[in-house]
C-alpha cells in the first residue's frame, strides 16, 4: 500500500488539488445560479485587488503626472488652432442648443399631460481606470472608487461618449465595473428612429450585439442605439452605440452588431452614477432663445436711438413693447435684443414688431401681425430695440415673462441686457399648444 | 553553466528566493492587469502568469511544486476576474504539473524546446480552460485553431526571451 501511495504521490496530489478545486467551484456555480452575492468569494477577491491596486495606482499617478507635465508645459503646439477651433465649435453648439430647448421643452409639457416620471441623473462620481482583469474572458475594469467614495453595485458607469457598464462588486476603495462587451452583461436597449427595444449583450469575442429584434423588422446600420431605461440601471436615453452590420440570427431574430459608443479599449476616466433622482415632469418654462436672436446679439449693434414714443403699448393685454432685451412673450416669441434691425433681419429674414399681443396673461403671446422690411423699423420698434425693458402693467404677465440672457462678444462691448430670471417660474404656464 | 542532459539523474534542479518567488508571479498578475488598459490586444494574446508557471515548474523539475504554483497563480488571476474561482486555477494547475514533469525527462534548456513547450502548454491551458468553462460554468466559449495557435505562437516567442530573463534568478540547489 505504501509503494502505490509513494509510486503515484505526485499523481494523488494532482487529483485531489484538481478535486478541490472543482469542488469550490461546483458550490460558486451552485450559489450563483442561486442569484447570491458572491459573498463566499469576496473575501479573497479583495486580498488579490488590495495587493495589486496600489501598484496600478501608483502607475497610473506616475503615468498621469509626466502626461500633465508633457502636456501643460512643453507640448502647446497647435493650442491656438485648438481654441479658435473649439470656439467655433461653440458657437454651433449655441445655436444647437436652441433649437434642442426648445424640443425639450415641448417634450416636457407633452410629458406633463401624460403623467411621465422621468429620470435625472442627481450625482455622479469620477473615477479612474487603473486595472483590469487581465482576461479577454473576463471584461472588467477597476476604477480608483468604492464603498468609502459612495460606489455601491449595479451602478451605471459611463463615458462623455456613451455606456460604459455596470459596478459589479465593490471593494472599500475599488470597484470592478463589468463592462458591456462582457458576455454575462446586458442592458436594456432602443434603436433611436425605428423605437424597437432590445437587449445589448457581449459576446465570448468581444463583440457587442443587439438581441430580441424580431427578423421582420427593418433595421439599418448607422442607426444610434440609445438605452432604454427597462434595466432600472441605466437612465433611459444615454448613447450606447451605432449599428454597424444586421444579419439573420437565431429563431426568427436579427443578428445586430453594434459598435459602443464609448472606447471600452481605452478608457481613462468614468463617471459613476450614484444617484439618481425620479420625479413627475413638470413644463418649466425655460429661456426662450431664437437662433435668430442669438446671431442678432452677437453682431454689430448701432447706437442707440433715444426714446421718440414711449407710450407704444400692446394692443390687447397691456404689455409694453418697448422692451430691448427682454422677450416679450412666454411662448416662444422673444423681443431681438439689442441688435440692430437689419442684422435681426439677416438672420431671421423678417423683422416682426416687437409690439406683441398677448392672448391670455403669461400664457401666450403672438407677435403682431406687421412685418417690416430690413432696417425698416418703425418707432416703435426702433425703441424696442434700444431701451430698457419697460415692462408691464401687468403683473402676472411680469411674473410669468421668461428671462433672457445677452450673450457678450468678444468684438465689441454692448450694453448689458440681462434682465433677472423670474424667482418662481410658473409650472403650468404653457398649455400645449 | 547549468547541466542540460536529457538523463533524470543529470538534470539540474534549481531554486528560486523567496522575493522571487513571490514577486515574479506578482508582477506577471500585474503587467496582465494593467498593460490591456494601454494595448487592448495583449489580454487576448499573452497570458503571462502562464508564462511564468511554465517557467517555474520546468525549473524546479518537482511536479508536486509545480502543480501548486500553477494553482497559487491561477487562483490569483481568477481572483482579478468576475467569473468563478477556480477556472484558471484548474488549467494552471494541470500545466505545472505537466511542465514540471516535462522538465524532469527532457532538457528544456535551449530556446527551441522552451518554444515548442511553451506552445503546447498553451494549447493544453486554452483547452482545460475551454472544458472546465463551457462543461462547469456554462459559459458560451467557441473553440478557435486559428486563435489558439497564433496566440500560442506569441507566447511561445515572449517566454523564450522571457526565461532567459529570468534564467538569472535561479539558484542551484
Amino acid at each position: 500500500m505504501e509503494s502505490v501511495l509513494g509510486r503515484y504521490r505526485n499523481l494523488i496530489i494532482l487529483v485531489g488539488v484538481l478535486f478541490l478545486q472543482v469542488l469550490g467551484l461546483a458550490v460558486q456555480v451552485k450559489r450563483g445560479n442561486n442569484n447570491s452575492e458572491e459573498k463566499d468569494t469576496r473575501l479573497i477577491r479583495v486580498w488579490a485587488v488590495g495587493a495589486l491596486s496600489p501598484f496600478e495606482r501608483g502607475i497610473v499617478w506616475l503615468q498621469n503626472s509626466s502626461g500633465n507635465i508633457w502636456h501643460n508645459y512643453f507640448y502647446l503646439r497647435g493650442v491656438r488652432a485648438e481654441n479658435r477651433q473649439l470656439k467655433e465649435q461653440i458657437e454651433h453648439m449655441r445655436l444647437e442648443q436652441v433649437r434642442l430647448t426648445e424640443d425639450a421643452s415641448q417634450a416636457r409639457r407633452l410629458q406633463t399631460l401624460l403623467a411621465f416620471k422621468e429620470q435625472f441623473i442627481a450625482k455622479t462620481v469620477a473615477a479612474q481606470v487603473i486595472g483590469s482583469s487581465g482576461s479577454d474572458l473576463s471584461r472588467v475594469v477597476y476604477i480608483d472608487k468604492g464603498k468609502n467614495d459612495g460606489i455601491d453595485r449595479e451602478m451605471a458607469v459611463i463615458t462623455a461618449d456613451g455606456i460604459v457598464g455596470k459596478v459589479l462588486l465593490v471593494y472599500p476603495n475599488e470597484a470592478q465595473v463589468l463592462l458591456i462587451s462582457d458576455q454575462s452583461s446586458g442592458v436594456g436597449a432602443i434603436l433611436e428612429n425605428s423605437r424597437l427595444q432590445g437587449v445589448l449583450r457581449g459576446s465570448a469575442n468581444g463583440e457587442v450585439v443587439l438581441e430580441r429584434i424580431m427578423s421582420d423588422e427593418a433595421v439599418q446600420p448607422g442607426e444610434t442605439v440609445l438605452t432604454s431605461g427597462g434595466d432600472q440601471i441605466f437612465p433611459k436615453g444615454l448613447h450606447l452605440g451605432t449599428v454597424t452590420k444586421v444579419g439573420a440570427g437565431k429563431d426568427l431574430f436579427l443578428n445586430i452588431k453594434i459598435r459602443p459608443a464609448a472606447d471600452l479599449s481605452k478608457l481613462e476616466e468614468v463617471l459613476v452614477l450614484t444617484e439618481k433622482q425620479e420625479r413627475q415632469a413638470t413644463a418649466e418654462d425655460h429661456v426662450r432663445v431664437r437662433a435668430a436672436d442669438i446671431l442678432a446679439q452677437r453682431l454689430p449693434s448701432v447706437p442707440d436711438k433715444p426714446v421718440t414714443d414711449p407710450n407704444a403699448k400692446s394692443s390687447a393685454s397691456g404689455v409694453t413693447a418697448s422692451s430691448s432685451s427682454k422677450p416679450a412673450s412666454a411662448a416662444g416669441t422673444t423681443a431681438v435684443g439689442n441688435a440692430p434691425a437689419k442684422t435681426a433681419a439677416n438672420a431671421g429674414s423678417s423683422i416682426k414688431s416687437v409690439s406683441v399681443t398677448g392672448t391670455q396673461a403669461g400664457t401666450k403671446l403672438t407677435p403682431a401681425t406687421s412685418q417690416h422690411p430690413a432696417g425698416t423699423l418703425p418707432a416703435a420698434s426702433g425703441t424696442a430695440r434700444t431701451a430698457k425693458p419697460k415692462t408691464t402693467t401687468d403683473s402676472s404677465t411680469q411674473a410669468k415673462s421668461p428671462s433672457i440672457q445677452a450673450i457678450p462678444t468678444d468684438s465689441e462691448p454692448k450694453p448689458a441686457v440681462t434682465t433677472p430670471p423670474n424667482p418662481q417660474p410658473p409650472a403650468q404656464e404653457d398649455s400645449p399648444q | 553553466m547549468p547541466i542540460t542532459y536529457t538523463s533524470g539523474e543529470q538534470v539540474e534542479v534549481y531554486r528560486f528566493s523567496i522575493p522571487v518567488t513571490v514577486g515574479v508571479p506578482l508582477l506577471a498578475l500585474f503587467l496582465q492587469a494593467f498593460v490591456p488598459l494601454r494595448f487592448p490586444r495583449f489580454a487576448v494574446y499573452v497570458d503571462l502568469p502562464l508564462l511564468v508557471t511554465i517557467f517555474f515548474a520546468m525549473a524546479r523539475r518537482s511536479p508536486v511544486a509545480g502543480l501548486f504554483t500553477g494553482a497559487v497563480i491561477g487562483l490569483a488571476q481568477d481572483m482579478l476576474g468576475h467569473n468563478p474561482i477556480g477556472i484558471y486555477g484548474i488549467a494552471k494547475t494541470v500545466v505545472g504539473y505537466g511542465a514540471s514533469s516535462l522538465g524532469v525527462k527532457l532538457d528544456v534548456e535551449n530556446a527551441g524546446a522552451r518554444f515548442l513547450v511553451t506552445l503546447g502548454f498553451y494549447l493544453v491551458h486554452s483547452a482545460v480552460y475551454f472544458t472546465v468553462a463551457r462543461g462547469m460554468v456554462n459559459m458560451t466559449q467557441t473553440w478557435s485553431w486559428p486563435h489558439g495557435i497564433l496566440a500560442g505562437l506569441v507566447n511561445a516567442f515572449i517566454g523564450v526571451f522571457l526565461y532567459f530573463l529570468l534564467d538569472r534568478f535561479k539558484q542551484r540547489t
